[in-house]
């Protein structure tokens, strides 16, 4: 396992050169930065699904939005979370995701395949017109301006700096909740039911109640991204929960490589700096987005994670050329 | 809430029905064929209305723009099914991920194009009035999306069930693999109801251009919809979408009326209700 040694020490590495660097740079990166790290909880929670259960959820930023309306109603109505309370507040965003998963996964675990797209698809619709339509509730169409963000002991969260240092902390405690989740015993049945789903059953596994918990899992992890992103935007509206948003997150987990957690991480970060840098420096930004999820869906199913093990897979094949050339000459 | 109120309501939800049929009876079909859900469905749509305003601001024929929007938009349809999805083979996850890379695309393209401004279809006088029917002022223009989509809807039953094609096109519903099997070309089969998915698409973008106006964003917002009336009707199935469509129309109709706050609420957890129950829908072809 010395390769996975490494891999661990090269996450490990990369993150510590983000807490370097990114607090001493100038605000616009240290925003990019924090908006990317808070919306990549919501893709890795996503890639729990995807990529360690099989089942491609395309209504995940419900969850987003059940953590992020939270959070703003709380704070713009009645004032809860802007002080030490907002670690409440970040429990119960995350216990909502749960509960909300808790309820939808009844609908959506039955169902598999295309049939669980369209399912999540319209469960994450309803989400989107309760927030779109509810206006004396979620402000509608406007949305939620979260205009303060939490203060407590020394600590003021309005400071870039201090609320980077914030969503790094929770988004690396997300990062290992989750990596340990999947290498557990129960993380490992989930890749096993993605891999034959029958099987599992004959081995005597109740394979709808594991998925069950993968998609509350996902959901609670969902839930806190969304307590991290109403701060982060400022502004909670119905574009946190819209279709776009959802399908948005399922192409980041796959740019980067499903079934890896950091992938996901990776495909965040280059969606959220393309748009960010290419849209100020060319209108047609737009037009790179679309032509890269094309191509990674196209070339590189596996994903940019992937890259590696097909070079390695290239590297093997030519290897196995050459000695079969050289046995061939010396046979000859 | 008198009986006028009740009258005009349902009245206005067929209509909006009629309009949902175009869109949900090509999303259904390709489903039904191919597998495939499709989310540039909308993007179809919306690009049927824009290329429709530009027929009518170059030629200032609406009557022309209907037939070369669909077509156009079919031929686009062709093209991303030959090229692109194709190679794909069966993959559920990547062909909904293409597509939704390709609406994107779209999205952008729409944008450049056609600026980012609201624009209004606006159909010949003669469509523009209303009739008297009963003592209530019905909009012909509603009445024709109503024909039209109750003739295309005729048509294409009629195409489906008497003519051999169409008992091809069943059977690849039915079993790819065994339509396969008794000499039919699944591969042109696909092809062709991609093409004639995106022409009732662009169809439904012009007709319904008229009242709902055609702007950016519109293409994410049809396809919830559309896919509310598959699923709610059964995918794969004519008759299903047309239920589906009357079903979805009517209901947005009564519960943005009735109920505003919940109205999407009102349309979508049906539809996650009956995909649960019933994953082919209500009157799916099992």
């Amino acid at each position: 396992m010395r390769s996975h040694t490494w891999k661990i020490l090269m996450v490990v590495a990369a993150l510590a050169a983000v807490l370097i660097i990114v607090p001493n740079t100038g605000s616009f990166i240290i925003l990019l930065v924090t908006r990317a790290l808070a919306f990549s909880i919501l893709v890795m929670s996503l890639d729990i699904l995807l990529g360690y259960t099989g089942l491609a959820s395309l209504g995940q930023a419900a969850y987003l939005g059940v953590g992020a309306y939270a959070t703003a109603i709380l704070a713009t109505k009645y004032h809860i979370g802007l002080g030490w309370d907002f670690w409440l507040v970040m429990l119960i965003g995350t216990l909502l995701g749960a509960a909300l998963a808790a309820i939808f996964g009844l609908l959506a675990i039955r169902a598999s395949g295309v049939y669980f797209l369209m399912i999540t698809l319209a469960l994450g619709q309803c989400v989107w017109g309760l927030a779109y339509r509810w206006n004396s509730l979620t402000g509608g169409d406007n949305g939620i301006n979260v205009r303060e963000r939490p203060k407590f002991g020394g600590i003021d969260l309005a400071n870039e700096q201090t609320f980077f240092f914030l969503v790094f902390a929770v988004f690396c405690a997300a990062l290992l909740l989750m990596y340990t989740l999947v290498r557990s015993p129960f993380g490992r049945s989930l890749a096993g039911i993605r891999e034959r789903e029958l099987r599992m059953q004959i081995l005597g596994y109740n394979t709808w109640l594991h998925k069950y918990i993968a998609f509350i899992i996902a959901g609670a992890f969902g839930g806190l991204s969304g307590v991290l992103w109403a701060h982060t935007a400022g502004i909670v509206s119905p574009v946190n929960v819209e279709l776009p948003t959802s399908v948005d997150a399922l192409l980041m987990a796959v740019l980067g490589g499903s079934g890896t957690l950091v992938g996901g991480v990776i495909g965040t970060f280059i969606v959220f700096g393309l748009r960010e840098f290419l849209s100020t420096l060319v209108p047609w930004w737009q037009y790179v987005l679309g032509i890269v999820y094309v191509a990674t869906i196209l070339y590189l199913p596996t994903g940019l994670m992937g890259i590696p093990e097909r070079l390695r897979q290239r590297q093997a094949k030519s290897n196995g050329r050459d000695t079969a050339k050289k046995l061939a000459s010396a046979t000859s | 809430m008198n009986l006028n109120f009740w009258i005009i309501q349902a009245f206005n939800g067929i209509s909006y029905g009629a309009l949902l049929f175009l869109v949900g009876s090509g999303l259904s079909l390709i489903f039904g064929v191919m597998r495939i859900v499709n989310l540039s469905h909308g993007s179809y749509f919306m690009l049927g209305g824009y290329v429709a305003l530009t027929v009518i601001w170059t030629t200032g024929s609406w009557l022309l723009a209907i037939p070369v929007a669909a077509v156009t938009i079919a031929l686009l349809g062709l093209a991303m099914e030959r090229i692109f999805l194709r190679q794909l083979g069966f993959d559920p996850l990547r062909q909904v991920l293409l597509t939704v890379g390709f609406a994107f695309l779209f999205q952008q393209a729409a944008l450049d194009l056609w600026t980012g401004n609201n624009f209004d279809i606006n159909p010949p006088a003669v469509l523009s009035q209303s009739i008297p029917v009963g003592g209530i002022f019905l909009p012909l223009y509603r009445v024709f999306m109503i024909a039209i989509a109750a003739a295309i809807g005729l048509v294409l039953w009629l195409v489906m069930e008497k003519t051999r094609i169409g008992a091809q096109v069943r059977a690849t519903v039915d079993d790819a693999q065994m339509a396969r099997g008794v000499g039919i070309d699944t591969s042109r089969i696909s092809m062709g109801i991609f093409a004639l998915g995106a022409f009732l698409a662009a169809l439904g973008g012009v007709i319904g251009g008229a009242f709902l106006g055609i702007y950016p964003g519109l293409d994410f917002e049809m396809l919830p919809i559309a896919f509310a009336v598959v699923i709610i009707g059964g995918m794969g199935s004519l008759g299903g979408a047309a239920i589906g469509a009357l079903l979805v129309g009517l209901a947005d109709n009564f519960g943005k009326a009735l109920f505003p706050e919940i109205s999407y609420f009102t349309l979508y957890a049906p539809m996650a209700l009956i995909l649960a129950v019933k994953p082919t829908g209500l009157f799916g072809r099992e």
